[in-house]
């Protein structure tokens, strides 16, 4: 791997005394954000980058902690000195979005007017929520405008959300393996999943913390079906192919392909630290973000709204049959449209939505070749 | 005669494009063309290119390039969007040719497309001696060739007729990039090289 990793890093948390009144209504009195930064803000405070995490990410993007170096974040491989994200030369900010459960304000926190967990009463949150909150910790870290958003699917939907609602404040996007809004596929999809965590006995209309357990199993199903849409075909096909673990049928529904046990695994490991109502909260952001919606759907006109200095650039997987190139091909169309500057990849690699978790020569190479034409 | 970037088809392409027009160059490679009409003539540009390679060297060089795949049509590209569309030594690899033609008109006013003619003489005797032609403006053997249509500056004109297009103006070059003149356009076809050409739809 070129460069090297940030190495120790340690994660803040910053309290807003403030309510935030959300998109869906909803009202958050006060919230916390916790957040991991890496490298040094200059003194004209023009190289921050902010990296937007997607449905299962959080703050802790890179490096590791001192009492857990197995905790390595979980886009290290492109952060770090000599990195894409060049921490000699960007100052990167990662945060846990609100909803999530990895310590920012979500349903497992304490809601402060019953002294509980907010459970089922956390209100739904929406893309253009997190773009807002994301807004507040820049003024705390007395950023006004980032060098670059950044963010891969549900975190590149950020990144486009900023370019639109905060235009003066984003010079730059990079939007990857995104989607301009969801299609009726990936809302079936997530549906499914939502499904499975609303119908496990222990969910408990989101209550579960009180009743001292977790809807795991509808969790683990949740993320086993996810976990599929990540993959491409090919690479299932290469990693698991119809490999049986113990070599013959066994004709009972026990673990038998390879791929099951895998997809077991995932889900399990998944189940075992995720919250589920974050999970919900997640799903229904995605199912929900359109930023054309409100121009009548015309995703030219929403864009027209990104500032004509902003810098674009889009990158989609062959592979990602989640988002596909075409749906990112939308988002390049509508921004041409507006005469806006941009750049877009088509990158060739075999892991489905999932390659843009990967490290991969070219792909990083396009990232890094974009941030480092940024003038601070 | 010193050319711009050791590319002929360049300060021809150059002369013809006002400062601050919007231009889209197909084929951009690393962005070596738009760089130069970027620095010299103040102009907006935006690239297509299909070789990972080459949107990589395009991005590097602060180029805004859209990769893509020309025989697939200019879709992410909005009607008459450009000033200028340019196809330089590219459209001999272009299996579509009536389509990126069309295609190029449709997003830009104006399309600028240069070509290396099969017809130069040094290519026809190479061929005459058995050879297919290797030169300065087909440097290709014919087995790596990217080249999958064989044409002459008569055939493309015959072609623009056909079709209906304008051109506009026309610039024939020999192998060192200086200008072939004459009278008698089977004598351009038999001493050019290079043709650069100036297309746009009939008024």
């Amino acid at each position: 791997m070129p460069g090297q990793s940030v190495g120790v890093v340690q994660s803040q948390r910053a309290h807003f005394d403030q309510a935030l009144t959300l998109r869906s209504g909803g009202v958050l009195p006060a919230f916390d954000l916790v957040y991991e930064t890496y490298g040094t803000l200059n003194a004209a405070k023009s190289n921050a980058i902010l990296v937007c995490h997607a449905l299962s990410g959080h703050h802790h993007v890179a490096g590791h902690y001192a009492d857990a170096p197995e905790n390595i974040g979980w886009w290290d491989n492109i952060v770090g000195p000599g990195r894409p994200l060049d921490t000699d030369r960007y100052f990167i900010v990662g945060l846990n979005n609100l909803g999530g459960c990895h310590g920012s304000t979500g349903p497992s926190s304490i809601n402060p007017a019953t002294g509980k967990p907010w459970g089922a009463d956390f209100p739904i949150i929406a893309v253009s929520d997190w773009v807002e909150a994301q807004a507040l910790l820049a003024d705390r870290l007395g950023i006004d405008a980032w060098a670059a958003v950044i963010g891969g699917s549900l975190g590149g939907m950020q990144a486009l959300r900023w370019t639109i609602s905060q235009p003066q404040r984003v010079r730059n996007a990079i939007i990857i393996a995104s989607a301009p809004k969801l299609s009726a596929q990936n809302i079936a999809f997530n549906d499914v999943a939502r499904q499975a965590i609303l119908t496990d006995p222990d969910f408990h209309g989101g209550n579960y913390y009180e009743h001292n357990t977790r809807p795991v199993r509808g969790l683990r199903l949740a993320r086993m079906l996810g976990h599929i849409t990540y993959l491409s075909d090919d690479q299932m096909g290469e990693k698991f192919g119809r490999e049986l673990r113990n070599g013959s049928f066994g004709f009972d529904f026990d673990v038998e392909f390879e791929v099951e046990s895998y997809l077991r695994y995932q889900g399990d490991k998944f189940a075992g630290y995720f919250d589920a109502n974050t999970y919900l909260l997640m799903t229904k952001a995605l199912d929900y973000f359109d930023p054309a919606r409100l121009d009548g759907g015309d995703l030219t006109k929403a864009l027209g709204r990104t500032d004509a200095n902003t810098g674009f650039l889009i990158a989609s997987f062959t592979t990602d049959w989640r988002f596909t190139p075409a749906r990112s091909r939308e988002i390049v169309a509508a921004l041409l449209a507006n005469k806006r500057r941009v750049s877009y990849a088509e990158i060739d690699l075999n892991f489905g939505h999932d390659s843009f978790l990967m490290e991969d020569a070219h792909y990083h190479g396009i990232v890094d070749a974009f941030l480092r034409n940024i003038t601070l | 005669m010193t050319h711009t970037l050791g590319r002929p088809d360049f300060d021809v392409i150059a002369g013809w494009i006002q400062p601050g027009h919007r231009v889209l160059d197909l084929g951009c490679g690393d962005g070596t063309l738009l760089k130069h009409l970027i620095e010299t003539r103040g102009v907006q540009g935006v690239g297509v290119e299909i070789a990972d390679a080459n949107v990589l060297a395009a991005i590097r060089n602060g180029i805004d390039v859209v990769q893509g795949n020309l025989e697939r049509g200019l879709d992410v590209f909005a009607d008459q969007a450009f000033d200028h569309v340019v196809l330089s030594r590219t459209l001999q690899t272009v299996r579509h040719t009536e389509g990126i033609l069309r295609e190029m008109l449709r997003v830009g006013r104006e399309a600028v497309v240069s070509f290396p003619n099969f017809a130069y003489w040094k290519n026809l005797r190479s061929v005459l001696d058995g050879r297919m032609p290797v030169s300065e403006d087909l440097p290709y053997q014919w087995y790596d060739s990217p080249n999958v249509r064989f044409f002459t500056l008569l055939d493309f004109e015959a072609l623009c007729q056909q079709m209906g297009l304008v051109v506009r103006e026309r610039r024939v070059l020999d192998e060192q990039g200086n200008p072939v003149e004459s009278n008698d356009e089977k004598d351009l076809n038999f001493l050019g090289s290079l043709a650069v050409f100036r297309l746009t739809q009939p008024a």
